[in-house]
This record gives structure tokens, C-alpha cells and sequence, in this order.
């Protein structure tokens, strides 16, 4: 559904999405980063278990919760990619310590 | 039914107070319109931390304490009724709670206190477990070692307060009760046997008007020739994300609501009608919580906020009737969760009657602060 723009700067990164690797630009938030390689669900809502996925992508809707590096509930959009990153879509409520 | 048509009984209030004794009236067959400020109200009713609490209740006054276990023990019936009428489940639970001592002081202090609780005249025996570190951490396994122990009562519980409030307005409506908003009252007239009430809406007649207006009761008591002194006390609460449930008892200043957040509280402030947050008190409530349950310390928390609550000066409840203007009573207390169950299923046959029962609700009248007063 996402195509980069042409023109798109950043070096090549590499990060693990559920251990599975990726390719993202240097630059690009979690959330850029996933739909671009076509992950549109990062988590489950922790009520009803319904699928979400990054919507406003500037930090307000709370839609695109993820694990990254081991920390839960992190907003996907406001964290940029790293080499060796490692994210993790959620299930439900986030664990206790993770 | 418009706005100025005549109605059994005008509850002024669309709180928890209120919306009990009104879903409560309705069901045995009254007319009845709540009266509502609507949204500008300070309205404790959605910022509260929703226990149903026995333990400690009563210190001072008995009855108090005998209310409150008539209360919690009948919520059950409350949650049930409510589920069949609306489909709307509360959550009652009632796995009893705790309450964390954090030093050894704390610890005997509580002792202390709940011994002078059980050894006054008139109030109810239920058993309050006095346990110590190892005894809680076997129970509460994600308990922290600053906590030197706790007291755990079994009739302690607590709900979703938000879907009770939902769940009591859902049930009003489907009752035929008229939820009137923006009807702030600005004064109540008693003649020619009924209640006439002024609001920024129209006029609203009545023949009985019950006064469930909180803080605002202070206002209106002396309509009806009653006194009802109370203040509001500022209670700030903390609430995290959702996590996986790991918390399965209350603890006073703890809970994990059904839906995975840990709520945090709750101070005691003297801030007049400010419901503001300040960093000082949220970082203490922040602190403590995350002593007796390490592993909170890794939560993110997701809003902060203050509540009002009303209190009187022994914190007490007050529930009286006006002898000047019969058919008018006034009821106001600061834990309208707790006494939900009795708002709904005691005092609707008690105003439908038209008498508070003296053996019940006399410690409770407002005549106390008067003879206090004077002495």
C-alpha cells in the first residue's frame, strides 16, 4: 500500500520485526519502517483484541504500540529505526516487565 | 415529558448519589427527574478509584461501619440487577482487599486502629487478618520487600466505576426517569405541598426533592431549612497503561482495573474547589506504589487527574430530612461507590415513605455538627 518516494534519503538499516529482518532507511520512525515493507498490524488492542495498526503517525492516536528492544507500549511513530533494532508486534496487554 | 411537567420526586444531582436513588426510585414505580449541571460539574463520580471498602470504615461512628457492611454486602445484588436490566456487567469483584503498611509504624498503627474500630459498642464482627511479609508475598506474589505486611479484610472489593455510572444512567432511561442536564438549580421554593424549583432551564415542580448534589448540597440544604456542612478534599489518582493482569486483589492505593490499568492513589488535600495535579503529591503516590509493587516501576503512566471529594468535618455522611419543609432530604457522603447499593436498594422505600427511621439514620443527621457547636 506505502511506496517510498524515489528520492528518499537515508542509509540502508537493518532491524528485526518478530525475528524476522527487515530493511529501513536511516531516519525512518518504527511505524515508516514497517508499513513500509507492508506490516500494517503492530499490535492487538488489550480489551477486545482487535487489530491495529499506525494511524496518525505523529504521536497522538496511540494506535501503533510496539515492542522495541524489549520495552512494551512504545509509540511506534516516535521512535526511529537502528541497526539491529529488535521490535516485536504485541498481543493483547502488555506483560509485566516487558 | 417535558421539562416543567410535574414528577414525584426531583433529585438534584446526576452523580453516583443521585443516579442510584433515582434508578432506585424508578423501579418502585415513582416519577422521578434528576436534575444535572451536566458536564461543568465537579463530578467525583468520574474520578474516584472505585473500591467497594469496608476495612477502617467506621472509626469514631459505628453505624458508619454497620452501613458500610450493609452496603458491600449487598453490591452483589446491585451488579446483578443492574447486568439483567442493562446487559452492562460492572464488575463487581470481591476477593477482599489489603491494605500495605510500608514501616513498622505504619504496621502497629494500623493494629491500633482497628482495634479501636471492633471495640466499639454497635459495630458489626467481620475478621480483619493482620499478616506479615511472607504471609502477603504468598497471597500477592509481585509484592515488594519494603512491605512489612498488611491487613486484608475479605469483604472488601471493588468495580468498574465508570460502567456503574453508565450502567445506572442506561437503567434510569429504560425506567423513564427524565435526565434533565443544565438544570443547576438556582433556588428551591416549598409551598402549596410540592417543590418548585428554579434552574437556568425553566422551573421543575415536584413533591419530594432529594438533595444529592455534593459539594453543592452546602448551597441548597438551606432552601429546605436544613444545614449541610461540607468542603471539598482533593484526591489526585495516577492511572498506567494496560498490562497483563498480575495484581488480583485491591489493595487501598493499588488496583488493576478489569481492563489491565493499575490505578494509583489517592491523597487527602485541602484545595479548596482547585482540581488541579501537582507533580509533588503524583510523584509520592508514584513512589509508594511502585515500593510495594516493584515491577510498576517499568509502566508508563498514561493520565493523571484530581477529584473532589466531599467531606464533612468528622467524615461522616450526613442523611437527614428537613422538618421545615417535609418530603425534602438530603444525602451526601464521599463514598458513593461503596454505598452505591445502599443509595439504590435502602433509601428509595425510606423517601417513597417519606421518613428517614430514626434507629438507622439518626447518627447520621447533620444535627451533630450543631451540638458540637454549641457545646
Amino acid at each position: 500500500m506505502f511506496r517510498r518516494l524515489p528520492d528518499a534519503p537515508g542509509q540502508t538499516v537493518r532491524l528485526t520485526v518478530d525475528g524476522r529482518s527487515i530493511e529501513a532507511r536511516g531516519g525512518d520512525s518504527v511505524a515508516a519502517a514497517l508499513l513500509a515493507v507492508g506490516i500494517d498490524v503492530c499490535r492487538t488492542t488489550p480489551v477486545s483484541g482487535a487489530p491495529r495498526g499506525p494511524y496518525c503517525m505523529m504521536g497522538v492516536c496511540f494506535d501503533c504500540l510496539i515492542t522495541v528492544d524489549g520495552i512494551g507500549n512504545r509509540q511506534g511513530c516516535l521512535v526511529r529505526v537502528a541497526d539491529g533494532m529488535a521490535v516485536a508486534t504485541q498481543r493483547g496487554k502488555r506483560e509485566l516487565g516487558a | 415529558m417535558k421539562a416543567d411537567s410535574d414528577y414525584d420526586v426531583a433529585v438534584i444531582g446526576g452523580g453516583l448519589v443521585g443516579s442510584a436513588i433515582a434508578w432506585g426510585l424508578a423501579g418502585k414505580g415513582q416519577r422521578v427527574a434528576v436534575l444535572d449541571e451536566g458536564d461543568v460539574a465537579y463530578r467525583a463520580s468520574r474520578g474516584n478509584f472505585a473500591l467497594v471498602w469496608v476495612q477502617n470504615k467506621g472509626i469514631g461512628m459505628s453505624e458508619y461501619g454497620a452501613w458500610t457492611v450493609q452496603s458491600a454486602n449487598a453490591w452483589q445484588g446491585l451488579a446483578d440487577a443492574l447486568q439483567a436490566q442493562t446487559g452492562i456487567d460492572v464488575v463487581f469483584q470481591r476477593p477482599g482487599g489489603f491494605h500495605f503498611a510500608l514501616s513498622e509504624r505504619e504496621l502497629e498503627a494500623r493494629v491500633t486502629q482497628m482495634k479501636r474500630l471492633h471495640a466499639q459498642p454497635g459495630m458489626p464482627y467481620y475478621e480483619i487478618e493482620i499478616l506479615d511479609y511472607a504471609a502477603v508475598k504468598r497471597l500477592v506474589p509481585e509484592t515488594g520487600p519494603e512491605v512489612v505486611g498488611a491487613s486484608y479484610s475479605k469483604l472488601d472489593g471493588h468495580v468498574n466505576s465508570l460502567k456503574l455510572f453508565r450502567a445506572l444512567n442506561a437503567g434510569m432511561q429504560q425506567l423513564g426517569v427524565a435526565y434533565l442536564g443544565r438544570h443547576g438549580v438556582d433556588s428551591i421554593v416549598h409551598a402549596g405541598g410540592e417543590f418548585r424549583l428554579a434552574t437556568g432551564s425553566g422551573e421543575v415542580r415536584a413533591g419530594k426533592v432529594v438533595l444529592a448534589a455534593g459539594i453543592g448540597n452546602a448551597r441548597l440544604a438551606p432552601m429546605v431549612g436544613l444545614d449541610v456542612p461540607v468542603r471539598p478534599q482533593r484526591g489526585q489518582l495516577i492511572v498506567t497503561e494496560k498490562t497483563a493482569p498480575f495484581l488480583h486483589y485491591p489493595v487501598s492505593t493499588v488496583r488493576q482495573t478489569d481492563e489491565g490499568g493499575v490505578m494509583l492513589g489517592d491523597s487527602q488535600e485541602e484545595a479548596g474547589l482547585d482540581p488541579s495535579v501537582g507533580h509533588s503529591v503524583i510523584a509520592v503516590l508514584a513512589d509508594r506504589a511502585a515500593r510495594m509493587f516493584p515491577r510498576l516501576g517499568a509502566l508508563n503512566i498514561t493520565r493523571t487527574w484530581a477529584a473532589l471529594r466531599v467531606m464533612t468535618r468528622d467524615g461522616f455522611p450526613i442523611y437527614d430530612q428537613s422538618t421545615e419543609c417535609p418530603g425534602a432530604f438530603v444525602f451526601t457522603c464521599h463514598s458513593g461507590v461503596t454505598l452505591a447499593a445502599n443509595h439504590a436498594l435502602a433509601l428509595p422505600d425510606c423517601i417513597i415513605e417519606g421518613k428517614l427511621p430514626a434507629a438507622t439514620f439518626q447518627a447520621f443527621s447533620s444535627r451533630r455538627f450543631h451540638v458540637q457547636k454549641a457545646a
